[in-house]
């Protein structure tokens, strides 16, 4: 990748850089739902991890082959056991938790597999949010642009939820960016304001 | 009309080689030949050899056809060619027949030049290692001091790994699809029904046929018939045969009257005429004994700890013969070691023989793959 397509996918996707902030030079990592890979790509040209993709879909498995990233086909759902314990820097969870069915289960395996767990994930507490389901509705906004009846987020959350889930598996939170529709951080009232929500965890020793 | 991306009109050639061939047995070749086929052009870095790696039943003919026989057409043709997945515009691609094998390498039905007669029964037992060792004797007979990639699907795949391991120097990429880090026990019952319909037939003499001007015909015959049925699912012969007879009806006798009796029948027979049976017991002697990692006791991870090459390791969901558990060992152990690999699980419904099959989103896969293997 060459450094203006580095820097646009940085403009594109600040959640990407978000994440890339954490992520130390050289770190191993293993990216679950990896999509079409471009966020490990990311990784790779920005902070020269080296890694694996897990992704599930045969369309996004072809994508991540033409951008040259290592990918596992895998459902995640059926849990890690491919990868050994402690076997990563970080396995990062980007703007997928939500739409999983084994919500505590790939929690745990994340904690297994690697030193650090980042998650992502839309806020479902989000002022925009809460108004449309005072409004009587099922919130569409920018962050869960689907409708009801058609969104593969089946487990939505806002921060105090994921933190207190957190708690439960014994993950201790290390970090936490939560972000705005303007991808400036948001420090006042996080989980009114706040669209997008980064946390940095580890398990408790 | 041929495929306008077909390699079109090949010659196979032959190389003798002079170097013992020292087998895993403790036996060796003192000397043999192999007959093998290239496409493409070597470039001037020659860094762009990919080595092709036959399975059970094939051989060094993997793509093109013969000036004499416009239906001879490669076994892996649909994947190899100018413009296909293996693109023989970008890369030079050998196929070769393994010796063992029975067509042109020296195997059993070759007259061992110590007696004057065929080797037969006494021809030695191959490895895969044993395979790769001759296969890296061509590689240099041809110039070539590194593979831009050895790729190979079931046995084949299985050539590809041991690459990998025996000379992780000359290998920079391992394609191995539909196969396995060994056999389970349920396939060598398979393997040893088939060896055993070889040779409890009347015409086999021992494997010594060939002085008895016969052959076991009905061994073998029985022994692809087998073997067929497990590298097929069973979606996929309901789908194509279901219970459907041959003359509608019921005949109440024990003549062919199913559609897929009339079939594996006739796959066996084609089978028997173009196969020999000595060679089918040593490629699948080489199937039950291929296992990387019985020298690390059972730890095929530590097995894999000398590889360097970067993997794509492919699984296909209906292959129940090699099935897509037994790539994700393979899988596994690579990431154990941290390697460079790539795994696709592709949905298709032919069974084991789906490696051979042109399912879209698995040649795409490959395609894309070897695509971005710079040379």
């Amino acid at each position: 990748m060459t450094e203006t397509t580095v820097s646009s996918t940085a403009a594109l996707r600040p959640d990407f850089a978000a994440i890339a902030e954490w992520i130390k030079p050289g770190a191993k990592i293993l990216d679950l739902g990896c999509g079409d890979g471009s966020l490990l790509r990311y990784l790779r040209d920005t902070r020269n991890v080296f890694g694996y993709g897990v992704e599930i879909d045969d369309d996004n498995l072809l994508s991540c082959f033409r951008n040259g990233i290592n990918v596992i086909q895998n459902d995640l759902e059926a849990g890690l056991s491919s990868f050994a314990s402690d076997s990563f820097d970080y396995v990062i969870l980007s703007q997928t938790l939500q739409a999983m069915r084994h919500t505590e289960g790939i929690i745990k395996e994340m904690l297994r597999v690697g030193k650090e767990g980042i998650v992502s994930f839309p806020n479902f507490g989000y002022w925009k949010n809460r108004m449309q389901v005072i409004a009587g509705h099922m919130p569409v906004s920018e962050t869960l642009p689907y409708r009801w009846y058609d969104t593969p987020n089946i487990h939505l959350c806002t921060l105090g939820d994921f933190e207190a889930l957190c708690q439960q598996c014994d993950a201790r939170i290390l970090e936490r960016k939560v972000m705005n529709n303007h991808d400036r951080p948001v420090n006042f009232l996080p989980n009114l304001r706040g669209m997008l929500a980064f946390y940095r965890f580890e398990r408790f020793a | 009309m041929q495929d306008s991306r077909s390699v079109g009109i090949v010659t196979p050639q032959y190389v003798q080689i002079d170097k013992p061939l020292q087998l895993k047995s403790g036996l060796s070749l003192e000397n043999y030949h192999l007959v093998y086929e290239t496409y493409g052009q070597l470039n001037a870095a020659r860094s762009n050899a990919v080595l092709i790696c036959h399975a059970l039943s094939g051989n060094h003919h993997v793509a093109g056809y013969y000036a004499e026989n416009e239906k001879s057409i490669g076994w892996w043709d649909n994947l190899v060619g100018p413009g296909k997945p293996i693109d023989t515009n970008r890369f030079f691609v050998i196929g070769v027949n393994n010796p063992g094998g029975c067509h042109g390498s020296t195997g059993p039905a070759s007259i061992d030049l110590r007696t004057g007669k065929h080797y037969g029964a006494s021809f030695p037992v191959v490895t895969v290692e044993d395979w790769v060792e001759a296969q890296a004797q061509l590689a240099e007979h041809l110039g070539i001091k590194e593979f831009a990639a050895v790729v190979g699907g079931s046995l084949g795949g299985m050539q590809a790994m041991q690459w990998a391991l025996d000379y992780p120097e000359k290998v920079r990429h391992a394609l191995v699809i539909a196969a396995a880090p060994k056999l389970t026990a349920q396939n060598i019952a398979f393997n040893d029904v088939a060896r055993q319909a070889i040779m409890t037939d009347q015409e086999f003499y021992g494997g010594n046929f060939y002085a008895h001007d016969t052959l076991p015909r009905r061994g073998l015959r029985l022994a692809r018939m087998l073997g067929h049925i497990t590298y097929l699912s069973d979606d996929s012969m309901a789908a194509k045969f279901g219970r459907s007879l041959r003359k509608g009806e019921l005949s109440f006798g024990f003549d062919i009257e199913f559609e897929i009796e009339s079939y594996l029948r006739y796959q066996g027979d084609k089978f028997a005429d173009m196969f020999d049976a000595n060679s089918y017991l040593l490629m699948t002697k080489a199937l039950d004994y291929f296992d990387p990692a019985a020298a690390y006791n059972g730890d095929l991870s530590a097995a894999f700890r000398v590889a360097t090459a970067n993997f794509l390791v492919v699984s296909f969901t209906s292959d129940w013969r090699f099935s897509p558990e037994r790539s994700r060992e393979i899988v596994k152990a690579l990431l154990d070691n941290e390697i460079n690999v790539s795994y696709a699980e592709i949905t298709a419904s032919h069974g084991h023989d789906s490696f051979l099959m042109e399912t879209p989103c698995y040649h795409q896969l490959v395609r894309a793959y070897m695509d971005n293997i710079s040379i």
